[in-house]
């Protein structure tokens, strides 16, 4: 009975630290947080004051943030079209009034996130079973994979972009292989991830059988993690959209390109509608990939019988 | 007719598998005993190379299986069939294809990869699966069976490798005592109708004695007893089993899983 009680008793104690570590853990986390915070809206002059003419002529000081609220407002503006209920067909027929090249340059941007995302799975499928620990077939190859995944996925699409663009020339092709080659770095980690989590005990018998280390994995561990890829092999194709709408900007193929002349051409009601359409192509696509993988993830029933 | 020499594995500094040595002729169905941790996983999985020695030998009809590598080892581990405590079966594919990869050492890549086995090959495994009464269940998904199904697939698997020796790792541990029946039952018959050496690591002493022709026990990697299961009296266990805490008396019933007697019932 005494036994039982001292148990109980040095429990209480080893309960009470406990608890007061965690506490000063938490505390001390939510103090660095907060000064991180601070430091960072400081440095990127989140509290400047500037001083700013207003259109009367007069000179005013005030926080950056609040007198340059009215110069986007004015921005935006500008880019809003003007349309009459009564001429609205022809005032839409204005606002888009280069949709041929549009529709055209939208296809274009669809079909680099199309490719790119293909040149992405295949590469990053590849050398996710390399670059992941628990299936890597020794520390070499684990390394190469994992430092040619970071490397290509560290440097910005847009920046692969240019340099594509230097070697093979304006066009898509450079936006696919930008694209395609950031693409590989991100799904490469991700599919990566997902081989790590995989349960062995498959892979073990397929050794057991006499199977070769490609037979471990394909009959092993590919089974396992098929929902996945899919899942975020979609995810990736709404990304890429977005990537190669933009992609354009520095010549690598898109409806980018519009974007870069409306601009310095000041055409701001074309800014808009090139907006709407990527707006509106986003959305469709992000919504039908999002069924799709939810379809998939209930077909495949993670949490059914399997 | 398999011979194991002084055969030894190192985990770190700890000896899972300290020289032990012991033949086993063709047809036997041997049990091994032991506590957890005893090394009787490490034995099964050395023996198939799943583990690699750190020294001794395994030879099995005159041939160091030690010293394999590349295709000639991939070949002796199609030569041992191999079940394990928790199936090891693709739940996401289905019965068939997890029979067929019992076949995959005798594929190049590219069949493989393309998961394309020839039509004998599927005659193979529905009649090793038909043998296990799982026929009906060949195009169901692996993993929507019940254990006791899957264990069974799991021999199937190793039925078509048309192995030479059978190596059980706890085939039963995970089991109702009425699958773990079948199960026990399945690795009897293919011991007694096709002569293959089983070699089944168990914890339960009961169905050790029932279903084996010799008992092995093992304690910290070494053989404690080795013979018939009538030899293992009481003092055999103790040595085996055991423990300061528990005063050394093991109590069989304890451990075991399977049923009364069903005839008995009958009869009264």
């Amino acid at each position: 009975m005494t036994d039982i009680s001292l148990a109980a008793q040095h429990f209480e104690i080893a309960f009470a630290a406990t608890r007061t570590r965690q506490r000063r853990t938490q505390a001390l986390a939510v103090v660095a947080f907060a000064l991180a915070a601070l430091a960072a809206a400081q440095f990127s002059g989140f509290f400047d004051v500037n001083e700013m003419s207003l259109p009367s002529g007069e000179r005013v000081a005030g926080w950056k943030l609040l007198i340059g609220l009215p110069r986007l407002g004015d921005y935006l503006a500008k880019t809003v079209p003007i349309l009459h209920w009564r001429t609205l067909g022809a005032d839409l027929g204005e606002w888009f009034w280069r949709w041929p090249t549009w529709a055209r340059l939208l296809g274009e941007t669809i079909l680099i996130a199309y490719m790119a995302t293909l040149i992405g799975v295949v590469g990053g499928f590849l050398l996710s079973f390399l670059a992941a620990r628990n299936l890597a077939p020794n520390r070499i190859a684990y390394h190469v994979a994992r430092r040619f995944l970071e490397v290509v996925r560290t440097v910005p699409d847009l920046v692969w972009a240019l340099i594509f663009v230097f070697s093979f020339g304006v066009g898509p092709l450079a936006g696919v292989l930008a694209i395609g080659l950031h693409t590989t770095g991100s799904l490469g980690k991700l599919y990566a991830e997902a081989n790590e989590n995989v349960d062995l005990r498959a892979a073990e018998a397929i050794r057991a059988v006499g199977g070769t280390w490609f037979d471990e994995i394909r009959y092993g561990v590919v089974p396992q993690v098929i929902p996945n890829v899919i899942s975020y092999t979609l995810l990736r194709f709404e990304i890429n959209v977005r990537s190669s709408s933009v992609i354009g900007y520095v010549g690598a193929g898109g409806l980018g390109q519009e974007i870069r002349t409306a601009i310095s051409m000041q055409e701001y009601t074309d800014l808009s509608a090139l907006f709407v359409i990527i707006l509106v192509t986003v959305v469709v696509i992000d919504s039908a990939s999002e069924k799709l993988r939810h379809r998939i993830i209930g077909l495949t029933g993670k949490g059914g019988l399997g | 007719m398999l011979v194991v020499n002084d055969l030894r594995k190192t985990f770190g500094r700890r000896a899972a598998v300290d020289s032990l040595s012991l033949s086993i002729p063709t047809g036997q169905m041997v049990g091994v005993i032991g506590r957890s941790g005893a090394g009787k996983s490490t034995f099964l999985r050395l023996i198939n190379r799943l583990i690699e020695p750190t020294g001794g030998s395994i030879a099995f009809d005159g041939t160091d299986v030690t010293r394999l590598t590349g295709r000639d080892l991939r070949l002796w581990r199609a030569s041992c069939g191999m079940i394990f405590q928790q199936f090891n079966l693709i739940e996401r594919m289905d019965v068939l294809t997890n029979v067929l990869v019992g076949r995959l050492a005798h594929h190049g890549f590219g069949s493989s990869m393309a998961r394309a086995f020839s039509a004998a090959e599927r005659a193979t495994a529905i009649r090793a699966l038909d043998r296990l009464d799982l026929a009906p269940q060949a195009l169901q998904r692996a993993g929507t069976l019940s254990g006791g199904q899957q264990q069974r697939v799991a021999i199937a698997r190793a039925l078509v490798q048309s192995p030479r020796l059978l190596l059980a790792d706890e085939p039963i541990a995970s089991l109702d005592p009425a699958n773990a029946a079948r199960v026990m039952d399945a690795l009897r018959l293919i011991n007694r109708e096709d002569g293959i050496t089983v070699i089944v690591n168990l914890h339960t002493i009961d169905t050790a004695r029932r279903y084996c022709d010799r008992i092995v026990a093992m304690r910290d990697g070494r053989i404690q007893f080795d013979g018939a299961p009538d030899g293992l009296t009481g003092a055999v266990l103790a040595d085996t089993y055991g423990d300061s805490a528990v005063g050394g008396a093991i109590d069989e019933a304890i451990t075991s899983t399977e049923l009364p007697p069903v005839r008995q019932l009958e009869t009264a």
